[in-house]
């Protein structure tokens, strides 16, 4: 009993915890564009102009 | 780059976003942010992929026609684009919280109980139930919101929609949950009540980003009617002005292959106009002084100034817009097929509930037990995957046309094109591509080809854009052509290598025909003729349309003589000579007759027709007006789409039936056991969950649905 007493809020500030990033997340502008997200990882950061591309 | 300028040269920074349609790898957008920076003025740019967007930051000196070009000379059209209008979608940001705060609540209360059903009693039970009270009511305060103030608006009107029951539901149950809790019962619904509210609000979250998505991607199309004008000051200087900064006295420069923004009278130069996105007419009409215009048509020849005469809602074009205000009323009158489900669906669950709660209390179970059965009943029997039927499979067609380049704009939309059994079609810009076309190049020689291209690439002149689509399309390599002049009106002249070349006015052709000529020093000049194409695939479009039970006809606002040709290709009877007024009526008496009228335009005059008809559809090349009032946009030239649209939402409407039939079956199975009372939280859990599942899978199905 007293094992669950502390195991549940924590449980509860875990879920809470991710529950506040997304809304920072979210805010943030992070869902704008996520098609474009995607791509960017592909853009070479040494390579300027994308003329590699 | 930003911090070598020199602080003096700092200005205020403005934004401004420009539409970019062919934005489509990783390669266009570090093209576009890596280089726009490099022009002087601007600071910074951002590409927003998913909307085709680039957001330019910029000292305010610059005006948007210089910006565009910058974006232009990278190699990308660009379209100016007012974000006030484009960009806002509070409704869904606010429906997303609420459902991630109801998701976030689910699985905690379900936490909970799942370790209440596997046998937690006594004291722990009841301070589990005590944990999910204390997370469920804020919850269910927060999320539930959206459903109690529909629900409050309809009882208050009188009427009872799909949110009533929900409410009701979910209100009751944690009222009696509370109650159980607080007296320390075995039963505790939080878990159902909050997990209802986040399925039926995953299914409103859907349903709104689905329309958010359309709008941006028309939006991000719009041309912004004929963004502004070139004005003449006193002092003689120009300056660029926005269309609603336009007035009346004011004069303007319309060069060849702009639009203009104003209604006005022509003050020096002669012209021809293309009326056809006013009047539907396909073939250019000479003006000179004297001669009045109107804004939205499309300058072809040389440049004018013009005397505003009228401005913004003044002109001829708010006629039209309060024609298709007028025109909207029959469609807005279209009931949803989730709301005619849940007109019927509604009384039935308060009925049921009511009989459940009044059997239980003549059997003498008591208000507390009979008060519980009927809470079940109401959670069981809502909608819950009745909620997700339609939203889930619509998305799902909606993004899987979206990839095949097709904007529908609400799930409205793809309901009624699917009940769509008649398909009435514009001519000039619909069936036709709406811009030149030269009919016949094979007079030219290869050398020759290279020479007009080299020449059409340096004008802006309609035709000049004509003749370079079509000869860089068959693979015609520029030749290089020294010192080209272009004399506005007449045409351009250059040095090539095979001595002077030019292309000019063809003055003694045809005057219905468009046509230029092309002199090459030595050799006697030909001219070129241009007419309006066919989309490619109309006529298997219309053969597909035929397939699907779905008869055409033309109704154009053009000469007969001009429909004539186009209709007969097609094999489909057709109107001529129609005023928007007159198209309207033509579309009104079919719909008396019963049909449902699925009308494709694309010019201002086919406004009122478009807002008219039961549904209706217009190319990405449309008039604004066209577009916005349009219920679905199709990208590119071909005609194709419209036919697969259709057939996309017919099957659409198949699942969202298979839908109904499986959330029906569904509460066939568990209502009769919410009645006797058998449901626990853990059924009720089960099965609310499970119908949902199949649900959303069976509308996945959809995915290759545009194909």
């Amino acid at each position: 009993m007293n094992g669950v007493l502390i195991l549940i809020p924590i449980a509860l500030l875990l879920g809470l915890a991710g529950l506040v990033a997304f809304f920072w997340a979210l805010r943030a502008g992070q869902f704008d564009d996520l098609d474009g997200a995607a791509l960017r990882i592909l853009i070479d950061e040494e390579e300027k102009n994308g003329a590699g591309l | 780059m930003t911090a070598l300028r020199p602080l003096a040269a700092v200005e205020t920074l403005v934004e401004t976003s420009f539409s970019v349609p062919s934005i489509r790898c990783a390669g266009c957008i570090s093209k576009l942010e890596d280089g726009l920076p490099l022009n002087p003025g601007i600071t910074a740019a951002r590409v927003n992929f998913t909307a085709k967007r680039v957001t330019i930051i910029h000292e305010a000196s610059l005006d948007i026609p210089h910006l565009r070009e910058t974006v232009e000379k990278l190699g990308f059209e660009a379209q100016p684009v007012d974000l006030a209008v484009a960009g806002n979608d509070d409704e869904s940001r606010g429906l997303l919280r609420a459902m991630a705060v109801a998701g976030f609540a689910a699985m905690n209360i379900m936490l909970l109980s799942v370790s209440v059903w596997s046998g937690a009693d006594g004291a722990t039970r009841n301070l589990f139930h005590w944990l999910s009270a204390l997370i469920a009511l804020p919850t269910i305060t927060y999320s539930g919101r959206v459903f109690f103030k529909s629900a409050w608006n309809a009882l208050r009107h009188g009427h009872t929609n799909m949110d009533v029951p929900i409410s009701i539901g979910v209100l009751l149950t944690a009222g009696m949950s509370l109650y159980e809790t607080a007296t320390g019962g075995a039963h505790a619904y939080f878990d159902g009540a909050v997990m209802l509210l986040f399925f039926l609000l995953t299914g409103r979250w859907l349903d709104s980003v689905m329309r958010d998505r359309a709008r941006d991607g028309v939006a991000a199309l719009l041309k912004q009617a004929a963004s502004g004008a070139l004005v003449i000051k006193k002092d003689g200087s120009t300056e660029w002005r926005a269309a609603q900064d336009l007035a009346p006295n004011l004069r303007m420069i319309v060069a060849a292959g702009e639009r203009l923004a104003a209604d006005g009278t022509v003050e020096q130069g002669r012209s021809s106009f293309d009326l056809s996105l006013l009047t539907g007419e396909s073939a250019p009409q000479a003006i000179g002084p004297g001669d009045t215009v109107h804004a939205g048509t499309l300058n072809m020849g040389a440049p004018v100034t013009v005397r505003v005469t009228k401005a913004g809602p003044n002109t001829a074009l708010a006629d039209i817009a309060r024609m298709m205000e007028n025109a909207t009323q029959s469609r807005s009158r279209y009931v949803r097929i989730a709301d005619r489900a849940a007109r019927l669906y509604a009384p039935a669950v308060h009925l049921l509930a009511a009989l459940s709660f009044a059997g239980w209390m003549i059997l003498g179970a008591g208000w507390h037990e009979s008060l519980l059965i009927a809470a079940t009943v109401l959670i069981i029997t809502c909608p819950c995957a009745l909620g997700l039927a339609v939203p889930a499979a619509q998305i799902v067609a909606v993004g899987a046309l979206m990839r095949a380049g097709v904007l529908v704009k609400d799930g409205s939309a793809l309901e009624r094109l699917a009940e769509a059994d008649r398909a009435l079609f514009d001519k000039t810009g619909t069936l036709t591509l709406g811009r030149p076309d030269p009919v016949d190049l094979s007079m030219l020689s290869a050398e020759e080809k290279s020479i007009v291209l080299g020449l059409a690439r340096a004008s802006r002149h309609p035709l000049s854009q004509a003749l370079r689509r079509n000869l860089e399309h068959i693979g015609v390599v520029a030749e290089d052509i020294e010192d080209i002049i272009e004399v506005p009106g007449f045409g351009v002249t250059g040095k090539s290598r095979c001595g002077i070349a030019a292309i000019s006015r063809a003055d003694d052709a045809d005057e219905t025909d468009l046509a230029c000529r092309f002199k090459l020093d030595g050799v006697p000049s030909v001219i070129i003729r241009f007419r309006d194409a066919l989309r490619p695939d109309a006529l298997s479009t219309i053969l597909a349309l035929r397939r699907l039970g779905m008869e055409s006809s033309i109704l154009s606002g053009d000469r007969a003589a001009a429909v004539s040709p186009v209709s007969d290709t097609l094999g489909i009877s057709a109107c001529a000579d129609l005023s928007p007024a007159g198209k309207v009526a033509a579309i009104k008496d079919l719909g008396q007759t019963g049909a449902k009228v699925l009308m494709i335009g694309d010019g201002l005059n086919d406004g009122p027709a478009l807002a008219s008809g039961h549904v209706s559809m217009a190319p990405a090349s449309a008039s604004d007006a066209g577009q916005n009032t349009a219920d679905a946009v199709w990208m590119g030239d071909s005609l194709a789409p419209v036919a697969a649209t259709v057939k996309a939402a017919r099957r659409t409407m198949q699942i969202v039936r298979q839908n109904f039939v499986l959330a029906i079956g569904y509460n066939v199975i568990a209502v009769p056991l919410a009645i006797t009372g058998h449901v626990t939280p853990l059924v009720a859990a089960l099965a609310m969950s499970g119908s949902s599942i199949v649900v959303v899978a069976n509308a996945l199905r959809l995915r290759g649905a545009a194909r």
